[in-house]
């Protein structure tokens, strides 16, 4: 690893102030440190977000779920009010990496580097999620640009996720058996009015699949998804997985998904 | 006073283990040491054309930077084949030189080049992205069925071929095969494995200058034999001006027998830089460079008649050796393949041919099972299709075939001396309540899941092995064991054994059979192991032989100190030697109270001459002290068996298996402590499992390594796996002291034949190569329903 600049921030004003172009946040680092280790990525500065208490924390109101970006999978995974606000949301923080990761590793982080096989992005895109920057509020629809990009700018700092409480909601994967990363993720939410199905794994980016959002907002059945033939030509397909296996773990998924709610 | 044998004794390494204070060799820091970074080849296939190392020579740090051009300089020697195999043609097997550092070609993408050592480890780092190589790429040869087609990788090795070896009769099977009702064929993957023992490789070198003395920490299986090889072929020192130690290893598998470039560079770099070097493997390093296992491509034919007799084996395999053959390279898919291809079964008439081929991979060597894996994958595989393809129960098929008298005369090359596997069959299918099979498909299939079960018959070849049969098969070791018991004038007891602990127990299991064969309470005695300047020279452990061969000659020493003791007590007491009897301790002047205990004797032993008494306890022709060495040569083999029975449940949805029960019942002769045992079980079962489930190390076409790390290489874990349910028969193994056989590598043998005939037989018969993952899975399901569909 490169030497870098180790720098503390107190507040998310400090934090936006030390970025730079060579420079990088730095919550539980579960994929920048990896990455300088391994030479992928080399910063001059790191900032630490952790320790800006502002950022860490969970708020739950009548109709939505604002979590701290700072905040750990772990702290998400065992919040008795996100547990009840929406449980999905809590058995998918259970499930993300191992428990070290999950001691470390961060919301506003997972969503900053917008993996195309994380779990948090299809959340967002599930439980429509406003993303509030220290400059802005962002749609999730709007957040999510393609194979780790957001519509982040350069020192814009994630400050919460506010997730809307649906009606009905499961999240269900098919994990990478080495990494534990989706194959494919999918994110059943029934809100007053329409169904989303966030997918995340099968294209390089999250998306909303709306053949089945359409079905299902008519009928909330796995049987007005079963069978159906999904295009398999923009997904991804490497050793785990061929496009023609994602596609159909996408409808499977996306059935368990629905007959868990 | 109790014994010991047989009972859970808690393990005496634990306390070290699990409060961090076990010493590995990356805890090893010497005064002044440096730090070397290898630079590696990122090429399978290429030629070195010019290494210029001026700008990483600048680097802030470096000590020194040794390449190819150094090393052969100095006339160090390269890695080996420690078995030479011959051809069926009588010619002699083919092995390229193997030079620590590459001078002229790399072979994998991992091939090391050159060292940089330097104050720091992240000085060593930054100066090796200094250095600039500049290689001609050649055209890679990667895959094993293919690699005979290939370009030549190695001058003067046609068609990549380092051997076409056979064993058996090709004409009496032929006789055979015409004889048949029904041939049964199959073609078969052996997937490719990477070991991934928990500690990565690691070694310290230093050189005294003084002494003109190397010592070389390092993560070895068996210590004298690298110091052996590192001084007769590697040159690097005389064998007495080069000390080798193991510490505490964390495991091996078989990965860490050879001696690896790094311990030969580190070693003679000590000594041209005068100062310790120090090099620890990173992970990624481990992956590429790290002997890999298995990776065989097998096409095999059992003849059987309509009411199931076998009458005839053939077993036509490509193995590939990876771009050198290693220590145990070539014996692997030979002698330790072959012979037990045949399984459990009486066959009239057999034949192996392996054709054992190079190619720009990583070396490919033993690793848990070492040949016995992929031997038993091949007739269980073959059995269980035949099982189907017959319409004989799987289980009645195999007890058709199994011997009935022991001594069992095997096939091939084997006289198995014990074992009882029809009692190990009956009893594995009692505790896998095999009868209940159907009742719980139906349940299975009522919830649109698919169930199958798959059984395993095996055994093995282990307790490597009497040195007469062994050198006369190409080995070029002996492979004895070697003990020394020393008491302490206050009586207490070190043994040092040629065997090396890295995960196996000695610690407790040994100082069990030595507390039991003295007399001595078990705190009393220490095991030592691992360091060429203690104890006796040893040959180490791989192929389970640490028990059967180590821990006899364990047994032998101590038999020894015993008939020594037995002629100092009846010189102190008066009586004839013959009249002593040693019991618990104890020696015992027969029909008199006259005693003394054993911690008597070794005090007498280590003072012959107490003021007192003024005449030496010892008898005429003894010297003083008490300290007895032996060297064991096995007679024979040992050879564990069992039967293995799994059951799985498919999501035709998903594709996903899950491994619902899974039931071993192994026959391991003696037993000496039941939870050692228990955990061996259960990480072979984790290791052969594994295999069949989901490890599978990939290369592309063009050499490099896409299970690089652990995103991509699916290394098991505890999630995977049921609760094992495990059980023994034990017939003891009439050719060693002790009776017992060895279970270190049964679970990696018999686990991944067990998983897969569930797996297929759930999928209809359908064939899926290993590791049985998801999207394979799901293919054959659909397959499977539209071939129901029809039907239907």
């Amino acid at each position: 690893m490169k030497d870098f600049n180790y720098h503390s921030a107190k507040d998310s004003k400090e934090a936006s102030k030390l970025a730079s172009s060579s420079s990088a946040f730095l919550a539980g680092g579960m994929t920048t440190i990896p990455s300088m280790k391994l030479g992928l990525a080399t910063y001059k500065d790191l900032i630490d977000i952790k320790n800006i208490k502002k950022l860490s924390g969970i708020k739950v109101s009548g109709k939505s779920v604002t979590i701290g970006a700072a905040t750990k999978h772990v702290e998400v995974s065992n919040s008795k009010d996100v547990k009840k606000a929406i449980p999905s949301l809590s058995s998918l923080a259970e499930g993300i990496g191992d428990p070290q990761v999950r001691n470390r590793g961060t919301i506003g982080g997972s969503i900053a580097n917008n993996d195309p096989s994380a779990d948090y992005p299809s959340a967002c895109i599930a439980l429509n999620a406003t993303i509030h920057t220290n400059e802005r509020k962002i749609e999730a629809t709007k957040f999510f640009k393609g194979m780790f990009e957001t519509a982040l700018k350069k020192g814009e700092l994630i400050e919460a996720i506010e997730f809307q409480i649906p009606e009905k909601s499961s999240y269900q994967k098919h994990p990478n058996p080495a990494s534990r990363y989706a194959i494919v993720g999918v994110y059943v939410a029934k809100h007053k009015g329409d169904v989303n199905v966030a997918v995340t794994g099968a294209k390089s980016c999250v998306y909303n699949d709306k053949e089945m959002s359409k079905a299902l907002s008519g009928n909330f059945s796995s049987s007005s998804i079963d069978g159906m033939d999904l295009d398999s030509s923009e997904m991804n397909s490497d050793m785990h997985a061929s496009a023609e296996f994602r596609a159909s773990l996408v409808v499977t998924q996306a059935k368990k998904a629905v007959d868990a709610c | 006073m109790a014994s010991l044998v047989g009972s859970r004794v808690e393990r005496k390494e634990d306390k070290r283990f699990l409060t961090g204070k076990g010493r590995y060799t990356a805890d090893i820091n010497l005064a002044n040491q440096t730090y070397a970074i290898f630079v590696r080849s990122p090429h399978a296939r290429a030629s070195i054309k010019k290494i210029n190392i001026d700008k990483a020579l600048k680097s802030s740090g470096v000590v020194s930077i040794l390449t190819g051009k150094e090393i052969a300089d100095d006339k160090i020697g390269g890695l080996i084949a420690g078995w030479a195999i011959r051809s069926e043609d009588g010619t002699e097997m083919k092995c390229p030189g193997n030079p620590p550092l590459a001078k002229d070609n790399v072979n994998f993408v991992g091939d090391p080049i050159a060292v940089v050592i330097a104050e720091s480890l992240a000085e060593a780092k930054e100066a090796a992205e200094k250095v600039e190589v500049d290689y001609k790429v050649l055209k890679a040869v990667t895959s094993t069925a293919d690699a005979m087609n290939g370009d030549t990788i190695h001058e003067g090795i046609d068609k990549n071929l380092c051997f076409d070896w056979l064993l058996g009769d090709r004409q009496k099977v032929k006789e055979a095969f015409d004889k048949a009702d029904k041939v049964i064929s199959i073609d078969i993957i052996n997937n490719r494995l990477i070991p991934n023992a928990m500690e990565p490789r690691a070694c310290v070198a230093d050189y005294n200058a003084a002494s003109e003395e190397i010592t070389l920490y390092t993560t070895s299986q068996n210590p004298h034999l690298s110091r052996l090889i590192m001084s007769a072929f590697g040159n690097v020192a005389p064998e007495h001006k080069l000390r080798v130690v193991a510490p505490d290893v964390g495991g091996g598998f078989g990965s860490k027998i050879n001696v690896y470039n790094e311990d030969i560079v580190c070693s003679w770099a000590a000594k041209k830089i005068n100062r310790a070097i120090k090099w620890v493997a990173e992970r990624s390093e481990s992956f590429l460079t790290d002997i890999h296992g298995r990776d065989h491509v097998t096409h095999a034919e059992l003849a059987v008649t309509k009411d199931g007799k076998f009458l005839g084996f053939k077993n036509e395999t490509i193995a590939n050796l990876g771009a050198y053959a290693r220590v145990f390279g070539t014996v692997t898919p030979t002698y330790l393949f072959g012979p037990c291809a045949t399984g459990v079964y009486e066959i009239p008439a057999a034949y192996t041919n392996v054709k054992a081929v190079y190619t720009n991979t990583a070396p490919v060597d033993a690793y848990r099972g070492a040949g016995r894996p992929e031997a038993t994958y091949t007739i269980e595989r073959l059995v269980e299709k035949a099982s189907m393809e017959l319409g004989i129960d799987k289980t009645e098929l195999r007890i058709k075939n199994f011997p009935t008298a022991f001594p069992f005369k095997q096939t091939l090359v084997h006289t198995v001396d014990s074992g009882d596997y029809v009692a190990g069959m009956e009893k594995a299918k009692q505790m896998a309540d095999y009868k209940g099979f159907e009742a719980r498909r139906k349940e299975s299939e009522a919830k649109g899941k698919l169930r199958g079960i798959g059984v395993t018959s095996y055994f093995e070849a282990c307790g490597i092995a009497p040195s007469a049969a062994v050198m006369s098969l190409g080995c070029g070791v002996g492979l004895w064991e070697s003990a020394e018991v020393r008491f302490n004038p206050t009586g207490q007891v070190t043994v040092y054994t040629g065997s090396h602990s890295h995960g196996q127990s000695h610690q407790t299991t040994f100082a069990q059979i030595a507390a039991d064969e003295l007399g001595v309470p078990i705190e009393n005695i220490d095991i030592v192991h691992g360091d060429t300047d203690k104890g006796t020279f040893g040959m180490g452990t791989y192929g389970s032989r640490s028990l059967a061969v180590g821990g006899i000659a364990i047994v032998n020493a101590c038999k020894k100190i015993v008939e020594k003791g037995k002629r100092v007590t009846a010189k102190m007491l008066e009586a004839n030697p013959e009249d002593v009897e040693f019991k618990d301790g104890e020696f015992i002047v027969s029909k008199s109270n006259k005693k003394k205990t054993i911690g008597e004797v070794a005090f007498a032993c280590y003072l012959p001459g107490v003021r007192d008494e003024m005449k030496s306890p010892l008898p005429e022709g003894d010297e003083p002290g008490l300290k007895e060495t032996s060297f064991y040569d096995p007679s024979n083999f040992s050879f564990p068996a069992g039967t293995h029975i799994a059951e799985v449940e498919i999501d035709p949805e998903t594709g996903h298996v899950k491994l619902e029960k899974y039931t071993a019942c192994d026959d391991f002769g003696r037993i000496i402590n039941p939870m050692v045992v228990e955990g061996q079980v259960h990480g072979g079962l984790a290791q052969g499992i594994g295999q069949a489930l989901y490890e599978n190390a990939e290369y592309d076409e063009t050499g490099q390594l896409m299970t690089g790390s652990y995103m991509d290489y699916t290394m098991p874990r505890a999630d995977n796996f049921p609760e094992f349910n495990i059980g023994y028969t034990c017939t003891h193994a009439t050719t060693n002291p002790l009776g017992v056989k060895g279970c270190g590598e049964a679970g990696a043998i018999a686990a991944p034949p067990t998983v897969m005939n569930a797996v297929i037989d759930a999928l209809g018969g359908q064939e899926v190569t290993m590791p049985a993952t998801a999207e394979k899975v799901w293919k054959a399901c659909k397959n499977l329903k539209k071939s129901n569909a029809k039907a239907a």
